[in-house]
């Protein structure tokens, strides 16, 4: 299986009592809490556990686009990702990734994401989320009844600008483009793996089988709430006569591992609520503005208890976050020892048939120094473990196919005399 | 379910099947809803036939207007649609009353195609946006503060339109719910993100008889928003200021009908 390593970039020096002072860490945050000379230093700190974690053996790195908020601090994941394809050698660049209906026009992300490949040598996992509602329709002014029909439109014309080598006019609904000709093109051919994160949409899956692209499930949730959501969406890959090749399928877990499962408690207990109390101290208001969920998917929730039970779970840290002992029992953030994390993560993995399993080793306000030891802890005595799992039984098509190591350029190490 | 005396029929626009409710006699009115539609035939609308021939067809995407709203995706669609409309009700060329996104549509179409309108009453219409005095943001408030927003009576308000029917099956609930969030969803597909669609350059067009009828408690559009309006328009213009009504003057003041 492939084991990667996801990073929210948190802002991570938010007031003890930022959820009685502010109403929402995301849209209408109070600016004046951004210190630019503290997050120099969280940027540079975590671009350094993104390189730490391709160097020590991650098989790949994701970075992802969030707007307006102390959440993520990353606006533009590609200049992340651009520091990558030139700091880390072999592992993949997933772009977790970019919002394509906030583009205009969107062949910018055509262009932004084929350099991207190009300078990595096609290393390049294309990440195309819809965006949450707070990112495109309130930070970005995106218009929530036309949002869903604008990304797809938009991942039309990005995939035609990487596939067809001829000079295109683009006469859409929401882009007229006269002349479309992409340059670059991606390195990989016909274009990256495309990997599309969601929330639990019966039509995202529909259309992720039909388009044959990875279904990644974002949940802050763990795998107990998981497990009914991946059920629907295998079942949904049976009813479309798709294999269960679990590479299609990707899941988020935060991960917290330490010599003993005491110990864990310990050392994970504050970045644990940091982020379940500060970062998703997200306002009511923000949540579901009209159109952004399709009537489909709002007939599905009504009726379906597995998404009624995530909802709940949201619910409850909107208006009440849950204490350390719910985030550990509820299995948000899988904590112990090596041994006991990796027998979860297995468990994780085949229950819900996942094979790209995305780990948060760094959260909330997490220091440098744990997260290093977290995640050198969990390459050199968890992953040994998980390694093997799927990987003789069925092939990963969704991973990126790179330029062979010695065509691949080499960064002149910068010399000063 | 239909009240007494008033018909109901349909009409076909885009392929979509429109509601139009009609009660009355005498001149017609053409009467467009504000936001969040009609679920149900009111007692505004009840005085308002009193003396004329009321004619209430939905807007694209509210309720009784199926899911047209879809197929709107610039501000000509939108009037089109609206051309279509009058032509398909008969209304073309009549006396025309709008409240609120009903009221910004009317203005919209008299701008643009004069002789389709005799004369207008517009109550609280959005479409412009001061700066200095920028109306309430209807579409992102929480849950409970939606009453308080829309009406000068919020417990009534809350009550008699924002709770479903006490005896619904789950399946009606659903779908009691769709209504609600597709009518919402319309409007913004429409005024998204703040509901300036640059009348302003068109006010002076208008050039019919305009009756602009506001609540003194409005914080959706505030009263100020008359004079605003008022001041661009080209025809014979008359300001109205209810006293003790919100943005939802037709549930607050039913009573100011008669005067329209």
């Amino acid at each position: 299986m492939k084991l990667l390593w996801f990073h929210l970039m948190p802002y991570t020096d938010l007031p003890d009592d930022f959820t009685k002072k502010h109403p929402s860490v995301w849209v209408d945050i109070d600016s004046r809490l951004f210190d630019p000379a503290k997050a120099h230093a969280m940027y540079n700190d975590f671009m350094d556990e993104l390189e730490f974690a391709a160097e020590i053996g991650f098989d790949g790195v994701c970075v992802n686009e969030h707007h307006q908020n102390a959440y993520g601090l990353m606006p533009s994941p590609n200049i992340i990702a651009a520091s990558l394809a030139r700091r880390t050698r072999d592992c993949a660049i997933v772009v977790m990734g970019n919002s394509l209906a906030l583009y205009n026009p969107p062949t910018r992300v055509a262009e932004e994401f084929a350099m991207l490949d190009v300078i990595s040598g096609g290393r390049l996992v294309a990440g195309f989320p819809v965006g949450t509602p707070m990112d495109t329709v309130y930070c970005y002014g995106q218009n929530p009844s036309q949002l869903r029909e604008k990304y797809l439109e938009a991942h039309d014309l990005v995939m035609k600008a990487w596939t067809e080598p001829d000079v295109f006019a683009w006469n859409g609904r929401f882009n007229q483009l006269r002349y479309v000709n992409t340059w670059p093109k991606p390195v990989q051919r016909p274009h990256p793996p495309v990997w599309i994160p969601g929330g639990g949409s019966i039509e995202t899956w529909r259309w992720c089988a039909e388009m044959d692209y990875v279904y990644a499930y974002l949940s802050y949730f763990g795998y107990k709430l998981g497990q009914a959501t991946m059920d629907g969406f295998w079942q949904e890959m049976d009813r479309l006569g798709k294999d269960r090749n679990p590479f299609r399928a990707g899941f988020l877990q935060f991960v917290g591992v330490a010599e003993t499962r005491k110990e864990a408690l310990e050392m994970y207990r504050e970045p644990a609520e940091y982020f379940f109390n500060r970062c998703l101290h997200v306002d009511a208001r923000w949540a579901n503005p009209a159109g952004y969920s399709s009537e489909a998917t709002i007939r599905a929730r009504v009726a379906s208890q597995v998404v009624a039970a995530a909802t709940k779970a949201s619910d409850s840290v909107a208006y009440g976050p849950p204490t350390f002992e719910e985030i550990v029992d509820k299995g948000y953030v899988i904590i112990g020892s090596p041994d006991e994390v990796a027998e979860q993560l297995r468990e994780v993995a085949v229950n819900m048939n996942v094979g790209q399993l995305m780990m948060l080793l760094q959260f909330g306000n997490m220091n440098k120094e744990l997260a290093f030891y977290n995640t050198e802890l969990f390459a050199k005595r968890v992953a040994p473990q998980l390694k093997s799992l799927f990987e003789d039984k069925w092939e990963d098509r969704w991973w990126p196919k790179p330029m062979a190591r010695e065509e691949r350029s080499n960064p002149r190490p910068v010399v000063v005399r | 379910m239909t009240a007494a005396g008033v018909k109901e029929t349909h009409v076909r626009i885009g392929g979509e099947q429109i509601r139009v409710w009609e009660k009355g006699t005498g001149e017609p009115l053409g009467y467009f809803a504000g936001l969040g539609g009609l679920l149900a035939w009111t007692p505004f609308l009840d005085k308002l036939a009193e003396r004329r021939r009321v004619i209430v067809p939905s807007l694209p995407g509210f309720p009784g207007g199926g899911l047209l709203h879809k197929q709107l995706d610039t501000l000509s669609d939108w009037i089109i649609c609206m051309l279509d409309l009058l032509d398909a009700t008969g209304l073309g060329g009549q006396a025309l009353a709008g409240h609120s996104i009903g009221g910004t549509l009317l203005a919209e179409v008299a701008a643009f195609s004069r002789a389709s309108v005799k004369r207008l009453t517009l109550i609280a219409p959005l479409g412009l946006y001061d700066q200095s005095e920028p109306p309430g943001d209807p579409f992102n408030r929480r849950a409970n503060e939606v009453a308080a927003l829309f009406s000068a009576k919020p417990a009534d308000f809350q009550k008699e339109r924002l709770t479903p029917p006490a005896d619904l099956s789950a399946d009606d609930m659903t779908e009691w719910t769709i209504v609600q969030v597709r009518a919402i969803e319309a409007a913004s597909r429409l005024l998204w993100p703040l509901g300036d669609l640059g009348l302003k350059k068109r006010l002076h067009r208008i050039t019919c008889p305009v009756k602009l009828v506001w609540g003194a408690e409005d914080r959706v559009v505030p009263a100020s928003y008359a004079k605003k309006f008022a001041s661009g328009l080209a025809g014979p213009t008359e300001v109205q200021v209810v006293p003790g009504a919100g943005h939802a003057l037709d549930f607050d003041a039913p009573e100011a009908a008669k005067g329209l």
